[in-house]
């Protein structure tokens, strides 16, 4: 079976790699580039824990194909810190401890990120659809919704 | 798995045309990469439609008419500044499938293509007569979208066809469509019934209609009888009981544990009479 050479940029890096036709964006961010906040909970496109951006849109990276990755952007969990400061969604969301064991959050600071950036105001029935698509079965959402919310107030209040 | 990304449509059904075993065309991916990775569906060939030139536009052509690529996500769709005013129905049906991620990859001919006999945006294409263009080994045809389906997961596509475009009418003047389905939840569901209708009015009486039930048979109906139901009427009580009989009559359903055959019955011609006065106000010009 031949590889396929794919050339793509990860959180703004170049990055290349070799990948089977059949391996998903998400096996291969994970098994080849190392990066590990994307997680596999369904690998059906269901639960979102494996959320990334892909050229600024929103997708589940166990739907797609690492081929698929070439010449695109892509935006992981991993991008979101700049260094060791944390984006502010990231701060709130352990202010209002809206996580407990983690698996979903990654994907959760992608989706959300990815909701601030196209409405900076969104109501919390917006809030919760956008996110329908995350799952998370320790939380119950709330202090997630609560955290995306205010992280959006505190940004407008910046701007 | 071979994967190829052709240039063309031409190239894409020549791929298709010479391949051997199981043949996969790739859109958005939302099912065809569940199928595959839960070896459902191993295709030999998997034939990435994406790198062809045009494949992700939204045209308006001169005559009010509109031509979509069909690598066209859910989500471009409902971003598009005025499709959806033309075609609120069918780009709220597509926006019902899955979640923000899944409306960043899904596409119109995906949703058509897998077959589902519950598929959202395929009553919604059928009642605003969408076409297809279908390029296969000897050259294209045009292709209303209520005749490639022909059972779950079956398509009346051959060997070496493939959808190449979309194409929605012009929506022309005092006309209005509306989808609805029922889910048992808000958000993230498939649909246990779902209705599209079209519908174009002179004065206050309709003069044209098209009525599409989904997830009730072995593919998505157009009902004739629910169309005769309400052309000619302003839609008053009397045509809207009909059209619900009509569409309760047209019923073939499956009983499962997300609707029995009784309740998927009554429930299209609930949702028959509800998308009707939605499609109505729209064709008036009334939000809704």
């Amino acid at each position: 079976m031949s590889k396929f050479h794919v050339t793509t940029q990860v959180n703004g890096d170049e990055v290349e790699f070799l990948c089977d036709p059949r391996e998903t964006l998400l096996d291969c961010l994970r098994d080849k580039l190392n990066l590990t906040g994307a997680k596999e909970g369904c690998g059906t496109g269901d639960c979102g824990a494996c959320s990334v951006t892909v050229d600024g849109r929103l997708v589940c990276s166990c739907l797609m194909l690492g081929v698929e990755a070439e010449g695109k952007q892509i935006e992981t969990v991993e991008g979101i810190a700049d260094g060791d400061v944390l984006h502010p969604l990231q701060k709130k969301m352990i202010e209002y401890a809206a996580l407990q064991c983690g698996i979903c959050t990654p994907g959760i600071l992608v989706a959300a990120k990815s909701l601030l950036e196209k409405n900076p105001n969104p109501t919390e029935e917006e809030t919760r659809y956008w996110l329908a698509g995350n799952l998370c079965r320790c939380t119950g959402y709330d202090k997630i919704i609560r955290a995306v919310m205010d992280t959006a107030a505190d940004l407008r209040e910046a701007s | 798995m071979d994967y190829h990304s052709p240039a063309s449509f031409a190239e894409a059904s020549a791929l298709a045309a010479n391949a051997t075993g199981t043949t996969r065309f790739l859109a958005g991916g939302t099912d065809v990469l569940v199928q595959l990775r839960s070896d459902l569906v191993t295709p030999d060939t998997l034939i990435d439609i994406k790198k062809i030139e045009g494949v992700s536009n939204i045209e308006q052509n001169a005559d009010g008419s509109w031509t979509l690529g069909v690598a066209v996500t859910g989500a471009e769709m409902s971003e598009h500044t005025t499709l959806g005013q033309d075609w609120p129905g069918v780009v709220e049906a597509m926006d019902l499938i899955g979640s923000t991620q899944v409306q960043g990859r899904a596409t119109l001919t995906g949703n058509l293509c897998n077959g589902s006999p519950a598929a959202d945006s395929v009553p919604a294409m059928v009642a605003a007569g969408v076409t297809l263009t279908v390029t296969g080994p000897d050259g294209a045809r045009t292709v209303a979208v209520e005749d490639i389906p022909t059972g779950p997961g079956k398509t009346s596509l051959a060997k070496g066809e493939v959808v190449s475009a979309v194409h929605i009418p012009a929506r022309g003047e005092n006309g209005g469509d509306a989808y609805l389905r029922f889910i048992p939840r808000t958000e993230m569901d498939i649909a246990v019934v779902g209705v599209g209708v079209n519908l174009r009015l002179d004065g206050d009486t309709i003069t044209e209609a098209r009525v599409c039930l989904g997830a009730v048979a072995p593919t998505v109906l157009l009902v004739e009888d629910c169309a005769k139901a309400i052309i000619g009427s302003t839609l008053d009580d009397t045509a809207l009981e009909a059209l619900a009989e009509a569409a309760s009559a047209a019923c073939n359903p499956i009983d499962d544990k997300r609707g029995t055959i009784a309740f998927r019955t009554e429930v299209a011609g609930v949702l028959a009479k509800r998308a009707a006065k939605i499609a109505y106000a729209r064709a008036k010009g009334e939000k809704a």
